[in-house]
């Protein structure tokens, strides 16, 4: 049974002591104490755990721990830069896109991964890469509005 | 509605969850309460009579103990700063900030003063509960009142610091102001050293919505931050230092025994406390992976009843009666006029059958709770959207009185009606009181969908009478099983006959968002349809013909009008349909166009307009947000979402079998909110969700002559 012994999570390098087997979402949740990934399905149905790696989407309740070992992964609280928050933050405030909330991590690290490759996208393109996450309170319409005015900010600050 | 009024305060008959009567544990020494938040002014709303102002001089002639009836209760402290405390809960309908800007308006203070205390059983006073669409016509209300009562007492403080005359000054921004003597005075500085209490109802007249400043505006999620950078700690995020992760061993069916049991495996994992007492079965240990080894460590057979499967449920609640539908000549439960006459004398006469799936809530955080006990004395943070009747179950289930137990809920990860009920926290509780130490229990998706609780099946029976003018001169309505809520019709019919008919459920139901609303909407609204294409009348101009209600009126027509209702088709396949109702307080109509692939047999929601009104609108942004959501929400339960069970066992309890509304099912959806000032505020989380089902079931018919009385309609397509 292999261990992880270290994980760089925000940019931070966490000594762990963990089964490379472990689900990735419960070995940021109860070890690092970073719960702003939550657990919704458990089968990477819903989005509600979405995490970076290396700055790309994945669903870290169906992902080993072993398997990103040597990643850099980000979770919702290593976004914001100090006080300042990343643009698709932001949006959402802005935009009010959220109800109870629970989904919003998710939301925003899909959305920053979709951001991070492209950030022309139409609405129908944002739903269509948004599809993977659920927001049971139908808040779908604000956050493809809140996707559309990060992708906007983004391309403003760096043209 | 006279005859058919129900009572505000009534608990609705299907809220089956909810067995135990609330228990009213209040005392409260006031003296205790300024230890606690320090000097200020406090003032306190009761739900019964008016009590004298109390004034506290510190001369002993006051009555040291606060009233019993106590429902909310606002303090101001020495740095100026307003706590609220009140029973209500945030689950994402955004009341903790439209409850802000009530106390806001009325006190004339910024948003940013002020700090809301909800649902934490020791520290606010008692809630039944945040359901039924009443915080805003009840909670809001009370809020107000008490923010202006508060801003009196403030007045009358800065008139006899000056020795001038009260009506003459003014509050605004947290200051007294004295224009004649060009002086103000801040809310800090008037509270300083006081020990003042006031007791509502006082007779001060509130601020009428036309001239609200801070209601009636857009206002952000007051906490927003906290939840876009992962700060927030819902209840399965809450950590106490040595807590253990908890699981609980679930039987092989719904009604399984356990016939044998060995633990021996689980109880060697390092770490792991095993406890077995009388039906339940757990498990706690130091992560939720190593609880979920020592769980499936353990070895249990069950027996299991023999039970039906969904296949032959509506057959089964029509033929397996229950008590309790109800007193007769109760608007779910009367005759008025005479039925048979008007049959008798009928032009048209028709009669249909309307049924309605399980549909599971679907929080999308399932439930949790993290118990900690210290002596005989336990505090539980857990999701529930009845924080006081969780603590209830708590005593109850430890033989504890409720004084020893508090309840506290973190705002939470939704709930619709879904959260009602407390068996994550007695689980937390039992399991932390073997490992004598703190335990979380974290529901998984499949407990969620398997032993919460799900939205009630129904059979409706529909029977009609009508004039070959397309007047209704008679109505019959039977809702087998799924409840009362919604079905004494809005119509305005001399003959009626109406009654609930509670069934055995063969599987646990209760309350969830609009509760049996939206089945009897689903029906009524259908069968108004169809009664429609009977006399060849445009469903518009039917219901219009039928309906007197001018608040109904309206919404019906302001839908119809956003929509463009009566355009010609454009495309094959396109259908239009209408739908609407009044639930709540709310009053509601929806529009739908749909597309139909005839070929495929695929049914594609376009567009959605759905016009509501609620009185006096609060928060506008909060309320659009509500009305779409609710949109999204009844779109899954009208399209797609069905429970299929067999064996005592739930057949799609995850999300991968079991499928909700995504982005690419969201049609246009556009909201019309009338906004009536001179009507009182009332709820708008669940009326708002009435009008979408039949909406798209007659714009199914609408586009391709096939009609469908089923929810859901299209699970799989319409061929099938």
């Amino acid at each position: 049974m292999a261990t992880v012994r270290q994980l760089n999570v925000n940019g931070r390098v966490y000594t762990t002591e963990v089964d490379s087997e472990s689900s990735l979402l419960f070995v940021l949740r109860d070890q690092l104490d970073l719960t702003g990934s939550k657990y919704g399905c458990g089968e990477g149905q819903c989005g509600a755990c979405t995490v970076l790696i290396d700055g790309k989407s994945r669903r870290s309740c169906i992902t080993r721990v072993g398997d990103v070992a040597q990643r850099q992964i980000t979770t919702i609280e290593g976004l914001a830069q100090g006080d300042h928050l990343h643009p698709v933050q932001q949006a959402f405030l802005d935009e009010g896109a959220m109800q109870c909330a629970y989904c919003t991590s998710g939301m925003i690290m899909t959305a920053v991964s979709l951001l991070n490759s492209k950030r022309d996208s139409s609405a129908a393109e944002i739903a269509r890469s948004m599809e993977g996450n659920i927001c049971r309170c139908g808040t779908q319409p604000r956050i493809v509005l809140a996707v559309q005015r990060a992708a906007n900010a983004m391309n403003e600050s760096k043209p | 509605m006279n005859k058919n009024a129900i009572s505000e305060n009534s608990l609705d008959l299907e809220r089956y969850e909810l067995t135990a009567p609330p228990r009213y544990h209040f005392d409260v020494d006031r003296r205790e309460f300024f230890r606690f938040l320090g000097a200020g002014v406090l003032i306190v709303s009761v739900l019964k009579d008016a009590h004298a102002i109390q004034e506290s001089g510190g001369n002993g002639a006051q009555s040291a103990s606060l009233p019993k009836e106590i429902s909310a209760w606002l303090h101001i402290g020495e740095d100026g700063g307003v706590t609220v405390y009140t029973g209500k809960v945030e689950v994402g309908q955004n009341i903790r900030t439209s409850l802000t800007q009530a106390v806001a308006e009325e006190l004339h203070v910024p948003v940013s003063a002020i700090t809301m205390v909800m649902g934490d059983t020791k520290l606010t006073p008692y809630d039944r509960g945040t359901f039924g669409s009443r915080t805003t016509p009840e909670m809001n209300l009370q809020l107000r009142k008490v923010a202006s009562a508060a801003r009196d007492t403030l007045i009358v403080l800065a008139a006899s610091q000056w020795q001038v005359d009260r009506k003459r000054l003014t509050a605004a921004d947290g200051k007294v102001t004295d224009s004649e003597g060009k002086r103000s005075v801040e809310y800090a500085a008037l509270v300083k050293g006081k020990q003042l209490t006031e007791t509502l109802p006082a007779d001060d007249p509130l601020i009428p919505a036309t001239q609200w400043t801070v209601a009636g505006q857009p206002l952000p999620k007051i906490n927003g931050r906290d939840f876009v950078t992962g700060k927030h700690r819902y209840p399965s995020d809450q950590k106490l230092p040595d807590m253990l992760y908890g699981k609980v061993l679930r039987p092989a069916s719904f009604g399984a025994t356990l016939s044998s049991l060995d633990t021996k495996e689980a109880e060697k994992i390092p770490g792991v406390v095993v406890v077995h007492d009388g039906n339940f079965v757990g498990v706690a240990a130091p992560t939720t992976e190593i609880a979920a080894r020592a769980l499936t460590a353990i070895r249990a057979e069950w027996k299991s009843p023999p039970q039906i499967s969904n296949k032959e449920l509506f057959e089964y609640l029509k033929k397996n009666p229950a008590e309790g539908g109800g007193p007769i000549d109760s608007p779910f439960r009367h005759e008025t006029g005479s039925m048979d006459k008007a049959l008798a004398s009928a032009d048209y006469h028709l009669e249909q059958t309307y049924t309605t799936n399980y549909i599971a809530h679907c929080p999308l955080e399932p439930r949790a709770a993290l118990a900690q006990w210290s002596g005989d004395d336990l505090t539980v943070w857990t999701g529930t959207q009845r924080p006081f009747g969780v603590r209830t179950e708590l005593a109850q289930a430890f033989r504890l009185p409720e004084e020893r137990v508090r309840v506290l809920m973190p705002d939470t990860g939704s709930g619709y009606g879904g959260k009602h009920t407390g068996e994550t926290a007695i689980e937390a509780a039992r399991l932390a009181r073997a490992a004598k130490r703190p335990v979380k229990v974290m529901w998984t998706r499949e407990e969620e969908f398997t032993w919460a609780y799900f939205r009630p099946a129904a059979v409706i029976d529909i029977n009609c009478a009508m004039r070959k003018d397309g007047k209704i001169t008679g109505w019959e309505v039977h809702n087998y099983n799924s409840g009362a809520a919604g079905i004494p019709t809005f119509y305005d019919i001399e003959n009626q006959r109406v009654e609930f008919h509670p069934a055995h459920s063969p599987l646990r139901q209760g309350s969830y968002r609009a509760l049996a609303a939206t089945a009897n909407h689903f029906a009524r609204e259908s069968f108004m349809d169809e009664l429609a294409h009977m006399v060849k009348m445009d469903p518009l101009e039917f219901r219009l013909k039928n309906l007197k209600n001018e608040r109904l009126r309206a919404v019906f027509e302001a839908a119809a009008k956003k929509f463009g209702w009566g355009q010609a088709k454009t495309s094959a396949g396109q259908g239009f349909g209408m739908g609407g109702g009044f639930e709540k307080g709310g009053n509601v109509a929806t529009c739908a166009e749909v597309s139909v692939n005839k070929k495929s047999g695929e049914v594609k929601v376009v567009r959605l307009v759905t016009a509501f009104e609620c009185g006096a609108i609060v928060n506008p942004d909060g309320l659009r947000n509500q009305l779409e959501g609710a949109n999204i929400m009844a779109l899954g339960g009208a399209l797609f979402e069905a429970i299929e069970f067999a064996n005592g066992q739930i057949m799609n309890g995850r999300f991968s079998d079991y499928r909700l509304p995504r982005f690419s099912d969201v049609p246009a959806l556009e909201t019309v909110m009338i906004d009536r000032k001179d009507l009182p505020s009332a709820g708008a989380g669940e009326s708002s969700l009435v009008g979408v089902a039949p909406a798209i079931a007659n714009a199914i018919f609408d586009a391709s002559g096939v009609r469908l009385r089923s929810l859901p309609l299209v699970p799989n397509g319409l061929s099938s």
